[in-house]
């Protein structure tokens, strides 16, 4: 199912969520919304699941107008943050539950059926007589993951899914959702705000800032070409320096880098903190060891230009040089952004 | 051993024992022993005896309708509370425990007053034919004013406490209003709503102040139990008021241990391995 939302806005009391978003999800695809709370992000979500209503704009499932169809007859998939699981039922029952209660009226023995293919799919067979209280957090996300395909949604729809697990969890449940995503090819869009798990996880990403999409492509796209100084910094550490822009170049103290087509003013050059060297004559921005912290697979120095800047950079474990040596920081890849 | 952030386990249990010993144990105890002072013959000719029997009737009846008309409006008036904002909302939710603060033989003047027949509820009632002061329906009314809190202040915290997203949650999978309430909703109340019910029950098994006044008092019509043991002390026959007084004890403890099993039974899912 092919979902479109044509310049959709969210207004809540004086605060504007989302400002005419408009998107494109492609049949089959795995979607990522990613953004900082306050993004907007959770509210496009449920403006397509509906349990939100849209102040403007239009949400198209397919060629159909979605906007105004209520929750219960959209046909989405949508899974909790916190699970929600209904903690009086057991697992096959919460499982059960949409079928139970559709207008479409199934058999109990087609529902039992039904309901243990789905602890199949999860891996979680034997475990249908538990509550909910009874199994670990993983373990229930899978169950309400379950109790969403249940009923057969449209499109799948995830809110923070891995959110309130802890570390080693989320990334196995992050690979084995995609595994699902394959074998079932719904439509799926989720939210998050931890760009590892949109990177790792995602056909497609869609970078959110205070209720407008900033960027939007594959996980190639948004990690070699951000857009902006925004996309830059929320996709994984940055260090920053303030630079000018004259005639095509930016100049950072007096090192020039190429910045054809710019307009000159202020600008500020990006760069990650494994794209440094460090120098002890010749090119590059001059500056202090300030500290060298020790990694097991790097070591991350800690400097200050002559500027007064503080850059973090990344180097090999087998670098020599201590607190208060002076050198240059030579940027492989800066990226500069006209600031304003 | 664990230490504590608080000492004195001794102490603060030496203290509770005692004080619950004096306030609850020993008048019960000295209830049974009054009571047992009749032989086995005389304890079961006067709480078998007709009027006595006539009051159980009454009293457990009345009872039974007002808790289950504060079942279906405590119920109400704890959601609206808890799901709504509107004006006056605070003023409502203050005057929910009116019935605790107010003198019961006061609530029991003021409801005669306004439903005998000259009154302000009373007149109209019985213009249509319906008789509510000394009639068994005025005992269900005072019953049903003095044990409301119960049921409210029970279930409202549940309710606030009740998370959002399982409503939303069983929204998206397509259940309407009524198989949401009926199916999620109130499963989960039903811990707090039995709770609430048993102690509006007990307390309107208990009452006296407030219903004397609306009751009429005519025995085996409108007689209480409660009223009965105390007419019986009023005549200096101590254990024949300890003996009917025993059978409402009695009747107490069965209603608590039928209720704590329903709970029980209830919270089943709360139970980890």
């Amino acid at each position: 199912m092919k979902i479109r939302l044509d310049n959709v806005v969210k207004t809540f009391d004086t605060f504007r969520a989302v400002h005419g978003v408009s998107l494109d999800i492609e049949s089959g695809e795995l979607l990522a919304l990613l953004g900082p709370s306050g993004s907007g992000k959770t509210t496009i979500l449920r403006m397509v699941a509906g349990l939100e209503y849209a102040d403007g704009g239009h949400i198209y499932f397919g060629t159909e107008d979605a906007t105004d169809i209520p929750v219960r007859e959209r046909g989405v998939g949508f899974v909790f943050q916190h699970y929600a699981l209904f903690p009086h039922m057991t697992v096959s029952e919460n499982i059960a539950f949409g079928m139970k209660v559709s207008k479409v009226k199934r058999s109990p023995e087609a529902i039992r059926k039904r309901v243990e293919e789905l602890l199949a799919l999860v891996q979680l067979s034997g475990l249908g007589e538990r509550f909910p209280g009874q199994i670990s957090g993983g373990q229930r996300q899978r169950v309400a993951l379950a109790r969403a395909l249940a009923v057969d949604p449209r499109v799948l729809l995830l809110d923070e899914p891995f959110g309130a697990l802890d570390a080693n969890v989320r990334r196995d449940l992050r690979r084995w959702l995609r595994k699902i995503h394959d074998e079932l090819g719904i439509t799926t869009l989720f939210v998050t705000h931890d760009q590892e798990e949109a990177l790792d996880l995602a056909d497609r990403v869609v970078i959110l800032d205070k209720g407008t999409i900033v960027q939007q492509g594959t996980p190639e796209e948004v990690c070699r070409n951000p857009e902006n100084a925004f996309v830059m910094r929320f996709l994984g550490d940055a260090n920053s320096l303030p630079a000018t822009i004259r005639d095509g170049m930016a100049y950072v103290q007096d090192v020039a880098y190429d910045a054809a087509g710019m307009a000159d003013g202020t600008a500020e050059v990006l760069f990650r903190p494994a794209d440094v060297a460090w120098r002890e004559d010749g090119h590059g921005v001059p500056a202090q060891i300030v500290r060298v912290l020790d990694r097991p697979d790097s070591r991350r120095v800690l400097a200050k230009t002559t500027g007064g800047q503080s850059i973090e950079f990344d180097t090999a474990p087998e670098f020599p040089h201590r607190k208060g040596e002076a050198g240059f920081i030579d940027i492989r890849r800066p990226r500069i952004y006209k600031n304003g | 051993m664990k230490r504590r952030v608080l000492p004195g386990l001794p102490l603060s249990l030496g203290i509770t024992l005692v004080y619950a010993a004096i306030i609850i144990v020993l008048p019960l105890i000295a209830l049974v022993f009054k009571a047992a002072s009749l032989g086995p013959a005389d304890y079961w000719r006067i709480i078998s005896s007709d009027r006595a029997v006539a009051s159980y009737v009454v009293t457990i009846s009345c009872a039974f309708v007002a808790t289950v008309f504060n079942l279906v409006f405590g119920l109400a008036l704890a959601w609206v509370l808890v799901r709504y904002r509107f004006p006056g909302r605070r003023i409502i939710d203050a005057l929910v425990d009116l019935p605790f603060a107010l003198p019961t033989a006061v609530a029991g003047i003021s409801l005669t007053t306004l439903f005998a027949v000259n009154g302000w509820f009373g007149g109209p009632l019985s213009a249509l034919g319906i008789k509510v002061a000394y009639t068994p329906l005025g005992i269900m009314i005072a019953m049903a004013f003095t044990s409301l809190p119960f049921v409210v202040r029970t279930v409202q915290p549940v309710l606030e406490e009740l998370d959002p997203t399982l409503e939303e949650a069983a929204q998206t999978l397509g259940g309407s209003d009524l198989s949401i309430f009926a199916r999620v909703v109130l499963p989960l109340l039903t811990p707090a709503l039995l709770a609430g019910v048993s102690l509006s029950f007990a307390r309107s098994l208990g009452e006296f102040g407030a219903i004397i006044f609306i009751a009429g008092n005519q025995p085996f019509e409108t007689e209480i139990t409660a009223l009965l043991a105390f007419i019986r002390l009023e005549e200096y026959d101590y254990p024949a008021s300890a003996a009917i007084a025993s059978v409402m004890l009695i009747a107490a403890f069965v209603m608590l241990a039928v209720t704590n099993l329903l709970q029980a039974r209830a919270l089943r899912y709360t139970v980890r391995n």
